[in-house]
């Protein structure tokens, strides 16, 4: 049996090291398989991991790209801080989009500066809301939110289906279902830097994580209920005895997580699509899972690993583009970096023995 | 020695590779966006078909990009972009819901053309593409109507768009012009590819009492569960024979090369344009079994008096002798949509919201 025990020393400078060394692993053992798959591996190294960088507008993409997921993983280290296990950002982010979206076709008048606005508040209850569910079920009746919030997920993609399909369908569509454009001031503008002009798609929305991210932090680290979460998380009898309330806890948890979730659907609705579709989330609610625990629940941390993660899809898209390279090849290198940068800070963490079992 | 030699290519490679994508300016650079992977056997399959037509047209005169998987949604406007920054002058991109991200691109891009399949709106640099898969529909109708036994057509659609509903009329005309007593009934998937939907959706048909099926989704699961259950059926797209080899009569093959191929040519030749004339539905590359982007693959599963009826109505489309619409047309509710003597315009094709005779229930609104 193999056994973690947790190191009582954690060294910072192996903190440091050990992610270096997992992506030295992943490169090392990406450009096996590309030799074996007889493509260039230098030229498709570069492709990967540093053609997202070699230009101002790519790096604004990784941004864009990464902006759901840093929201959504940013509230979700709300709720794995405090052992509450919710798989349900998909659906929540669906929710808030769904919410905010139905407000802007339906006010269309609302003025401009009020409307993106309301969006954004309509976008946070949304999301909350559904996150409501698994939290009362949890608390009431002690129901799993893990299945509980990934089954409301599929709700939640039937529902804006349906939506779409019907009440919010655009006349003018020929019948695909799809909703009016929103009106001009729901619309989050592209950044147009001065002398430069727009990059990509770099929107004003990402601004967001500029302010939540620090937010977030300060809230974690220096307030009570930051601290009550963090204890909630790594032992409830010790905060029961401390006379935290635990229903209160995985409640607020719950909420604010399903909150940013829904205010990333915003953000990435208003700014990118402009409408309701049937699809308006690509797995960014799952993939921000990872983006949490890659970041070590640490908000800055989130930040750069969601920076990670759409750097590998970009640079996925960019070899396929210039080398031919199927997305199943480089999906293999996603996972490897994933893989080791996770076992990484297991091993840095926790102590590896194999024990005979009695 | 040996490691430094290694840091420096790497080194090196970083720095010159950005300059390496701008020097080939012979060739022509074509992109092509695709929704799936070729992997699907249906839709993107046949895109693929159309590049590699494409390549063994020009070989290296072209050099070409393809990006698969790529959702309708934000990352297709990057990707097309970044198709359109690497210096493709052409750019396929093979989807209906790439239409926004295209006309998006399109205005940042204005030397760059775009091809997009297949939406209806155009610009200067935007053209369409599309087929008439409703003329290999008519003869399925036929064979289907030569073929039921229990007068019962399964029918899967994948959203009630005017697009899929003049394929199931088209598919009504030619089941009448045989079998005045059989009848279709339609399933909508809501999908345009999902196996287990299809599948679904074609078990439904058959427990209803269904033995030939149709389909205008793009995975071969119906056919698999036709073959499964003694029913017969056509396959979508591209040759799903293989999948189905007791149940295919025949498949509607939609054969993209030639169009790749024609707005390739135009572009090299500076000629290259959307060819917007007055009547807008037709756009300007709407091509069928005349025009060789509809073929039928080979007639099996049936006697021979039953393909040679196939083979004439095909014949017929092709040569413009048999025209599908053609009045008296009815809807199956009863109300006259042309009198004898006329046809249906393109335009009214695409305003289609209305099953004619021979089709059981309404359009869903």
């Amino acid at each position: 049996m193999i056994e973690f025990t947790p190191r009582k020393i954690q060294s910072s400078f192996w903190a440091i090291l050990s992610p270096i060394i997992s992506i030295g692993i992943t490169i090392f053992i990406g450009s096996l398989i590309f030799k074996m798959l007889s493509y260039p591996v230098m030229e498709s190294l570069y492709q990967v991991f540093v053609s997202p960088f070699s230009r101002p507008d790519r790096i604004a993409d990784i941004f864009v790209k990464a902006c759901p997921l840093i929201i959504i993983g940013l509230g979700l280290i709300f709720c794995f801080k405090a052992n509450i296990w919710n798989i349900g950002a998909e659906g929540q982010f669906i929710l808030g989009t769904l919410c905010a979206g139905s407000f802007a076709l339906l006010f269309p008048e609302t003025k401009t500066y009020m409307l993106l606005f309301s969006m954004f508040i309509i976008g946070f209850i949304g999301g909350a809301i559904w996150a409501s569910i698994p939290a009362i079920l949890k608390v009431r009746l002690n129901v799993n939110e893990i299945l509980v919030s990934l089954m409301l997920v599929y709700v939640a993609m039937l529902f804006i289906d349906f939506i779409v399909r019907g009440p919010l369908r655009d006349p003018m569509s020929f019948g695909f279902p799809l909703s009016k454009v929103y009106p001009d001031g729901a619309i989050i503008s592209k950044v147009d830097f001065p002398f430069i002009g727009f990059l990509g798609q770099f929107h004003y929305g990402i601004f967001i994580i500029l302010i939540l991210c620090p937010l977030i932090w300060l809230f974690i680290n220096k307030t009570l209920p930051g601290f009550q979460i963090k204890i909630f998380g790594s032992s409830t009898k010790a905060s029961e005895f401390a006379g935290f309330n635990k229903n209160k806890i995985t409640f607020y948890v719950l909420l604010v997580s399903g909150g940013l979730s829904g205010v990333a659907g915003v953000v990435e609705v208003s700014a990118n699509m402009g409408r309701l579709q049937p699809e308006v989330s690509f797995g960014y609610g799952f993939t921000a899972i990872i983006v949490a625990f890659l970041g070590r629940l640490n908000p800055y941390g989130v930040v750069i690993a969601g920076i990670i993660i759409a750097t590998a899809k970009l640079g996925a898209d960019n070899a396929q583009m210039v080398l031919g390279i199927p997305k199943v090849v480089t999906g293999i290198f996603e996972g490897m970096l994933l893989f080791f940068l996770l076992a990484g800070e297991t091993i840095q963490k926790y102590k590896i023995s194999i024990r005979k079992d009695n | 020695m040996y490691k430094n030699f290694l840091k420096i290519i790497t080194f090196l490679s970083i720095l010159v590779s950005p300059f390496l994508y701008t020097s080939a300016y012979a060739k022509t650079k074509v992109g092509f966006v695709y929704l799936t992977t070729p992997g699907d056997h249906g839709w993107t399959y046949a895109h693929e078909l159309g590049k590699q037509m494409v390549k063994k047209e020009f070989g290296n005169d072209v050099e070409i990009s393809i990006v698969e998987n790529v959702p309708e949604g934000p990352d297709a406007t990057r990707v097309i972009r970044e198709l359109a920054k690497q210096g493709n002058q052409i750019i396929f991109t093979t989807s209906f819901g790439y239409m926004e991200p295209t006309l998006k691109v399109a205005k940042e891009f204005p030397n760059v053309k775009f091809e997009h399949m297949t939406g209806y709106k155009r610009t200067k640099n935007v053209a369409t593409g599309n087929i008439r898969f409703y003329e290999g529909r008519y003869v399925q109708g036929v064979v289907a109507g030569l073929m039921t036994k229990t007068n019962k057509i399964g029918y899967i659609g994948a959203y009630p768009i005017s697009e899929v509903i003049m394929g199931i009329n088209a598919f009504a005309q030619g089941l009448r012009s045989v079998n005045k007593k059989a009848t279709i009934s339609v399933i909508w998937a809501n999908t345009w590819y999902d196996p287990v939907k299809e599948a679904d959706a074609a078990k439904v048909h058959i427990a209803e009492g269904a033995d030939i099926l149709a389909q205008h989704t793009d995975s071969p699961a119906m056919l698999q569960i036709a073959e499964k259950n003694g029913a017969l059926g056509f396959g979508q797209s591209t040759d799903m024979g293989a999948f189905a080899p007791k149940a295919q009569l025949f498949a509607s093959v939609n054969n993209w090369g030639p169009y790749y191929i024609k707005k390739i040519k135009q572009l090299k030749d500076g000629k290259w344009n959307t060819g917007d004339g007055p009547d807008h539905w037709a756009g300007n590359t709407w091509g069928g079994l005349s025009t060789n982007m509809l073929t039928l693959s080979s007639f099996s599963n049936m006697p021979s008096d039953v393909a040679k009826k196939a083979q004439e109505a095909h014949d017929g489309i092709k040569s413009g002798k048999l025209k599908i619409f053609a009045g008296p047309l009815k809807t199956n509710d009863g109300k006259e949509i042309i009198g004898a003597g006329k046809t249906l315009d393109d335009g009214a094709l695409w305003g289609m919201n209305y099953y004619l005779e021979g089709v059981t229930g309404k359009v869903p609104k």
